[in-house]
């Protein structure tokens, strides 16, 4: 090692991040088989509910697959609908990894949407390297502050952060509700605000899909928070908590501090997506713009094995089965509603074990007695 | 029992395994962690099929295939995990399975507390039948075991490592019992792997080790040395060589320390002593006096109501359990796999632990530097002989023995002042404890201030160089180990005065 020179020692590195990439994704090859086993027994019993209530089953998967990956316009409505659940699927898998079941992600994206929105609209001038990365920090720092309302709780007075999470996401809803409706309303009938500055935009990378490049913060923020969980002290300490609070107190690691920190970046990755839907695809905020992408990402980071390329994969899967979902009642005019019970399945199937699995294990343990 | 064997996954657990135990005796079935033990019993007790040899009782061939047959043939067990029902009675719990009946379908209570009341009489083992089990000590709920298999028939008895879970006092009552049960004409098979038990109780000892009989032999015919070789196959120290100390100054201080327990009522109290570098201060007393409060507060893991800890003369009462393992406190704790490990962590993980955020191990406290972890780890491993396939082993994969090694090559790394090590041979075999005993004798050599608390007392015996007896959540007594002996320091434990 000692006698390489600079640009070897540079290679080697590279080749070694590539080595170690491989053997991820080949390590992670046999914990997929059951989800993907999972996905398959979810679509046949999906195929048996279209057959009772009387469409071919054959016909409405085939709408899907072409609606979802057909053309490129499929792919891209497939991946617009992906992005929001990557980062959402993050966030709750960073503080699911600290033992924490942050289910408020839905709060925690439209706050960050909010957040990114006026920051949008309020400045017009500004070159948009400097607006976009503006724009993209006030949504992570209104997820952020989301998360760290409930964290606080969590850590000082040992308030359970599912109830909280959850009680405050209705808080977002109703609160983004009561802004775009009054003091922020544009003009007109819709609820929403006025369109943010054109400096603010994310560009669109695939017309005329609305796929922005947000997309391609979602899939570095997958790698980000794998290096940050592997590679950083402050994922080594999250993780640790989230195995062995006692362990990591003895180790001389907070376990305040850990929660108040996984709970808050956990925030800010659901208030990114929020300002990425925003400054990439509404381009304001529009009252009601998320049919739910909170929810999915609990059930795609579950689908997803806990893992960020698992849920790189997984929210693919959730994006095409809404995108393919629209092309399936356009075309054949099945109700929406069966791809609501297409995800059910998918989740009861894959998801609903590894809870219960988890939940078992965690209900051993009852740690938080401070 | 002959030629028995057993293999899991083709790991032979037991080869052709001859034993003979005969009608009323306690025959100790010795051997460490590992050495076909339990697997032999739980063939004799029908829960395994062995796949060669056979079983004979009374010159009888029979063929025990399930618990059930076990029982029919008067073969009863007391396994290490209880199997009783915790929210009944002791009562039920004894003739579960044999209740007797009223018309067919009622429980008969009298009935039934009448004959289990002659059954402890006979066998002299006294329980409050009508106390619910799980408020029970462990202790007695051991007791109730023994009385369910004996209830339903048992002849032959096999006590699992009866005392593991007990304590010392707790371990004497079980010796009369069986010494009572021996009485009656009952036969005993007495598993463990403390030798100074089975030279106790039994009147003779197979030994086995790595799925082999070593030997039989009479318990008075033999001693604690040649049965440690028999079962280790080498010679074991029970006794270490310390290095006299010169200079010795004083690195812990506690002073009139007060704390809360769990459940809000003092578990400390006005605790003070010291330790000196160099020495072993060994805490003798019966759990539950205060020495997991004791512990935490010296870790910061409890909160101090009163007094002051001093380390190398600064107070350290108020700094934070992540300040004080950078001042040199080391901690082995009592539960290794509640505070000490974290099990889904790797080796190197879990070696990582309270170095993770500073130099070699993190650059700028942020990233961690892995070639420099991996070296670490490496390294910890080769020094303090851990056995792990790889350092990117989870800690769950290890034995006991191997799990310990990783608490004490993490924690004795950091080039410690203090250490203070709880219970740190619990759950070992004879090899590990003799390697921790001798780890920690090796770090007083070198000057290290050693805080010993056991409940053992031939640890407290083996390693200290200054006993201090802790009860009810005082230092009562502080003895020189050359001018006590045992029955003083059980009084002390036991709240009594000394003169």
């Amino acid at each position: 090692m000692a006698n390489l020179t600079e640009p070897e020692r540079k290679t080697s590195l590279v080749r070694r991040l590539l080595r170690g990439f491989l053997g991820e994704l080949k390590a992670s090859v046999p914990k997929i088989v059951p989800q993907i086993i999972a996905i398959l027994l979810a679509f046949a019993v999906g195929a048996i509910t279209l057959w009772l209530t009387g469409y071919s089953p054959l016909e409405v998967y085939g709408a899907m697959l072409t609606g979802a990956f057909g053309d490129a316009f499929g792919i891209g409505q497939t991946l617009t609908q992906a992005t929001p659940i990557i980062f959402t699927a993050l966030a709750f898998l960073f503080a699911n990894k600290c033992g924490l079941f942050n289910i408020g992600a839905e709060g925690q994206l439209l706050i960050g949407a909010f957040t990114a929105a006026l920051v949008g609209i309020s400045f017009s001038g500004l070159p948009f390297f400097i607006h976009i990365p503006l724009a993209l920090a006030a949504g992570a720092l209104g997820g952020a502050a989301w998360g760290f309302i409930p964290a606080v709780l969590k850590a000082q007075r040992g308030a359970h952060e599912v109830i909280t999470t959850m009680m405050l996401s209705y808080v977002a809803l109703y609160l983004t509700s009561y802004l775009v409706n009054y003091p922020f309303k544009a003009p007109g009938w819709v609820a929403q605000t006025v369109s943010i500055a054109p400096s603010a935009e994310l560009p669109r990378i695939l017309q005329p899909t609305q796929l922005s490049a947000s997309i391609f913060i979602a899939v570095s923020l997958a790698f980000l928070t794998q290096y940050t969980l592997c590679r950083t002290t402050i994922g080594y300490e999250v993780r640790a908590i989230g195995f062995n609070p006692s362990a990591a107190e003895s180790g001389g690691i907070s376990i305040k501090k850990g929660i108040i920190l996984a709970l808050t970046i956990s925030g800010a990755i659901a208030g990114l997506g929020g300002a990425g839907e925003v400054l990439g695809v509404q381009r304001r905020f529009v009252e009601g713009f998320s049919p739910g992408y909170g929810w999915d990402g609990l059930a795609v980071a579950l689908v997803g094995g806990l893992n960020p390329f698992g849920i790189l994969l997984a929210s693919v899967l959730f994006g095409a089965l809404r995108s393919g979902g629209m092309t399936m009642n356009r075309v054949m005019h099945v109700p929406l509603d069966i791809v609501s019970i297409l995800q059910a399945l998918v989740i009861l199937f894959v998801a609903a074990p590894m809870l219960i699995r988890y939940l078992l294990k965690r209900g051993g343990i009852k740690w938080w007695n401070s | 029992m002959r030629s028995i064997t057993k293999a899991f996954a083709g790991v032979v657990a037991d080869d052709k395994i001859d034993l003979i135990v005969e009608k009323g005796e306690v025959h100790g079935l010795l051997g460490e962690n590992g050495a076909g033990k339990t697997v032999l019993m739980n063939i004799l007790y029908g829960l395994y099929k062995p796949d060669d040899g056979k079983i004979l009782i009374d010159d009888k061939e029979v063929e025990i295939d399930s618990p059930r047959k076990a029982l029919e043939l008067g073969i009863g067990m007391v396994h290490q995990h209880f199997m009783v029902v915790p929210s009944l009675t002791v009562v039920e719990n004894i003739v579960l399975g044999r209740e007797p009946k009223k018309n067919r379908i009622l429980l008969d209570t009298n009935k039934a507390l009448k004959d289990v009341k002659d059954f402890c009489d006979r066998y002299k083992l006294e329980v409050d039948l009508k106390a619910p089990m799980h408020l029970l000590p462990v202790g007695v709920q051991q007791r109730v075991e023994i009385l369910k298999a004996l209830y339903r028939g048992a002849n032959i008895l096999i006590l699992d490592e009866p005392t593991s879970v007990l304590t010392p006092q707790e371990a004497q009552e079980l010796f009369k019992a069986v010494q009572a049960l021996k009485q009656q004409g009952k036969t005993v098979i007495f598993i463990s792997h403390k030798l100074r038990e089975v030279l106790a109780i039994c009147d003779r000892i197979t030994v086995l080790r790595r799925g082999k009989v070593v030997g039989t032999v009479r318990a008075n015919e033999t001693n604690m040395d040649e049965l440690a070789v028999m079962m280790v196959g080498r010679e074991v120290r029970f006794r270490f060589d310390k290095e006299q100390q010169s200079n010795q100054k004083v690195v812990l201080r506690v002073e009139n320390v007060e704390t809360m327990g769990d459940r809000g009522l003092p578990a400390l109290k006005n605790i003070g002593f010291d330790v000196r570098s160099g020495e072993i201060l060994g805490i003798a007393g019966v759990e539950g006096n205060g020495q997991t409060e004791l512990v935490e507060a010296l870790a910061g893991l409890r909160k101090v109501t009163a007094g002051r800890i001093l380390l190398s003369d600064i107070d350290i009462t108020k700094i934070s359990p992540r300040k004080r393992i950078q001042m040199g406190v080391s901690i082995v704790p009592e539960d290794r796999q509640k505070r000490g490990l974290i099990l889904d962590f790797s080796v190197m993980e879990n070696l990582m632990l309270g170095s993770h955020d500073s130099p070699p191990l993190a650059k700028s406290s942020v990233i961690i530097n892995m070639e420099e972890a991996s070296s670490y780890a490496r390294r910890l491993i080769e020094e303090f002989s851990i056995k792990t396939p790889d350092k990117d082993t989870l800690a769950e994969h290890l034995s006991g023995g191997t799990q310990q090694r990783v608490v004490l090559a993490r924690e004795f790394s950091r080039n410690p002042k203090l250490i203070t090590a709880s219970q740190p041979t619990r759950g070992l075999d004879v090899g590990a404890t003799e390697y921790v005993r001798g780890k920690l004798v090796e770090m007083r050599n070198h000057g290290c201030a050693v805080l010993l608390i056991s409940a053992d007392l031939d640890e407290i015996w083996a390693l200290s160089d200054r006993i201090a007896v802790i009860y009810e959540g005082r230092i009562v007594a502080v003895k020189d180990p050359e001018k006590t002996n045992e029955s003083e320091l059980g009084l002390l434990m036991a709240g009594g005065e000394s003169d």
